[in-house]
């Protein structure tokens, strides 16, 4: 369980990793957004070698990025399903192949392809975030992004220190968890029992140890806060934030992605070689 | 019958960033009836090493033989598993966090319960526990184990692994965080258990002073890999070995050094404060 942290941070050295995470929060939100301006697919095609070309600069592992896939399969499946059967056809289709009253249409398999890619890219792209950002410096962020709203006298600082606190303790109560089971197990706890009953019993001898040490580590902390005399205010940090030359490189990129997206859709100045592109790809 | 290390190497998180090597192809036996101390600095990989031996940790590379059990890379089937962890007592550092019952009695009986023995049999093994680690029985057996002090806690936390009968018993640092009376009061009870109950007894500890005065030998762990075993006269008696692995010495055994150091004639493998006690009243009357 010793890899056990929030998120799956994936811990490399990358020009990905570097970039501002207030950036990259802002990047993952237009491909996002771009995502669903895509109908062709051959852009879904030119989408994928970006996202694939970032993960590889990230220097990420395909196969952990592409593993993100596993937790929306079954959501993808389904509308797979659902939209070939339900899907009318467009009119005077030729039915390709049919069975009591279901009827499936070339246009219908399509859409669902078409549906699955912006699946799967929705899917990736906050992947790539998570992969390459650590979660205090997604807090970071946030708190940098919320600041605004502190003219609105919401507290934004003593939320992000909240949620970095949750974050810091989050593999150390992993590891206490850890511990416990282990502990546990050595008095033969049968956490896999196929009595329930057993079962259940046997998480209360896990559960009771991790809530009272939770509490004492609470107790411990605000302790620690007040002895340094924190009240809430400014706190100062490590890290900066700096917008640097290489994010808006970055920037400079995303937005062209995004704009080959719009006029590969649009074709607003009407260029012959998208016309013909369309007409050759679906 | 003997506990049998052969080749044991372990890696954590293997082929991942956060991969890291904790034991090194080590080889060891212990021998009936011994107490086995093993030392070595914060990730020596001396926890690692003794959760192999109730199974806690599965073996990556290796083997290792306690009585019947062998333990590789093959899985051991659930009822072993059970047998291995009753004959094999762990006790973790600061055990009293694993408490949870709502009475003493409830939380020494979870280890004998889980061995599914029958009821008149869980009540005995509790009541020999807590009166075997020094606990008056009929006074704190229906006590929330919350409220008792916190040598108290840990005397009911080991009680509660030694309702399992264990026949072999490992302890991580079991007087850590304690006060100097609960620290010696912990280590007569170790010295007890190993005299009526189990008959091998491990323990790994950070204090020298502690394993010098209770352990036959010592195994000292560095980085993964097994340094050395010896016992403790020899082992805090060979300087250069101390020194190589930055181990410190007992304070009986710094004493009687810095005295051989200033000329008397004093056995520099010394590590009691009763053994310095003696040397130093023979090396007393030797000079009258």
């Amino acid at each position: 369980m010793r890899d056990v942290s929030l998120g799956q941070y994936y811990a490399v050295s990358s020009p990905v990793h570097r970039l501002d995470p207030r950036f990259k929060m802002f990047a993952v939100l237009v491909v996002m957004v771009a995502t669903f301006f895509i109908t062709s697919f051959f852009v879904f095609g030119v989408a994928f070698i970006f996202i694939i070309t970032v993960s590889l600069i990230a220097r990420l592992p395909l196969l952990k990025v592409f593993r993100s896939l596993r937790a929306i399969f079954i959501l993808m499946l389904f509308s797979l399903i659902l939209t070939m059967i339900f899907s009318s056809g467009q009119y005077g289709e030729v039915v390709l192949w049919s069975w009591r009253r279901i009827n499936i249409y070339i246009s219908a398999m399509l859409n669902a392809g078409m549906l699955a890619s912006r699946l799967v890219l929705l899917m990736l792209t906050p992947t790539i975030l998570t992969l390459t950002t650590t979660p205090i410096e997604l807090t970071d962020a946030l708190e940098s992004i919320l600041k605004p709203l502190t003219l609105l006298k919401v507290p934004v600082y003593v939320f992000a220190l909240i949620m970095s606190i949750a974050l810091r303790m989050v593999p150390t109560l992993f590891e206490e968890t850890d511990k416990i089971i282990s502990a546990q197990k050595a008095r033969c706890a049968d956490f896999e029992s196929a009595n329930l009953f057993r079962r259940a019993k046997s998480l209360g001898s896990i559960l009771i140890p991790l809530f009272i040490s939770s509490f004492r580590r609470a107790d411990e902390l605000a302790d620690a806060l007040d002895s340094r005399c924190f009240n809430g205010g400014k706190r100062t940090r490590l890290k900066k934030l700096k917008f640097e030359i290489r994010d808006l490189v970055s920037l400079i990129i995303v937005l062209a992605f995004l704009f080959l997206v719009l006029l590969l859709r649009y074709n607003w100045w009407s260029f012959y070689w998208i016309i013909q592109l369309n007409n050759v790809v679906i | 019958m003997p506990i049998t290390v052969k080749n044991i190497s372990y890696t954590f998180s293997p082929k991942t960033p956060y991969e890291k090597k904790a034991l090194d192809d080590i080889s060891l036996t212990i021998e009936d009836g011994e107490f086995f101390g093993i030392i070595g600095h914060t990730g020596s990989g001396k926890s690692t090493l003794v959760s192999h031996f109730n199974a806690l940790t599965r073996v990556q590379t290796g083997e290792i033989v306690i009585d019947e059990f062998v333990l590789g890379k093959k899985k051991i089937k659930k009822r072993e598993l059970r047998n291995l962890r009753a004959r094999v007592g762990h006790v973790f550092q600061f055990p009293e966090y694993q408490l949870f019952a709502d009475s003493v009695l409830a939380d020494v009986s979870f280890g004998p319960k889980n061995l599914r023995l029958p009821k008149d049999e869980i009540y005995n093994r509790a009541k020999e526990a807590i009166e075997l680690v020094g606990l008056d029985f009929e006074a704190i057996k229906d006590r929330s184990p919350f409220e008792l002090s916190g040598g108290q806690k840990r005397r009911v936390a080991i009680a509660g692994v030694l309702a399992m009968k264990p026949k072999i018993l490992i302890l991580d640092e079991p007087t850590s965080g304690l006060d100097p009376q609960g620290k010696i009061e912990i280590l007569e009870l170790v010295q007890k258990i190993r005299r009526d109950a189990c008959k091998i007894v491990i323990m790994i500890s950070h204090n020298m002073d502690e394993v010098a005065s209770v352990a036959d030998r010592i195994a000292v762990l560095n980085k993964g890999k097994l340094a050395t075993i010896l016992p403790p006269k020899e082992l805090f008696r060979s300087r250069n070995l101390l020194q190589k692995f930055n181990i410190s010495m007992p304070e009986a055994s710094s004493l009687a050094n810095e005295l051989a150091d200033k000329g008397y004639k004093i056995d520099r493998g010394v590590v009691t404060v009763e053994e310095l006690v003696e040397e130093i009243k023979r090396l007393m009357r030797n000079e009258e």
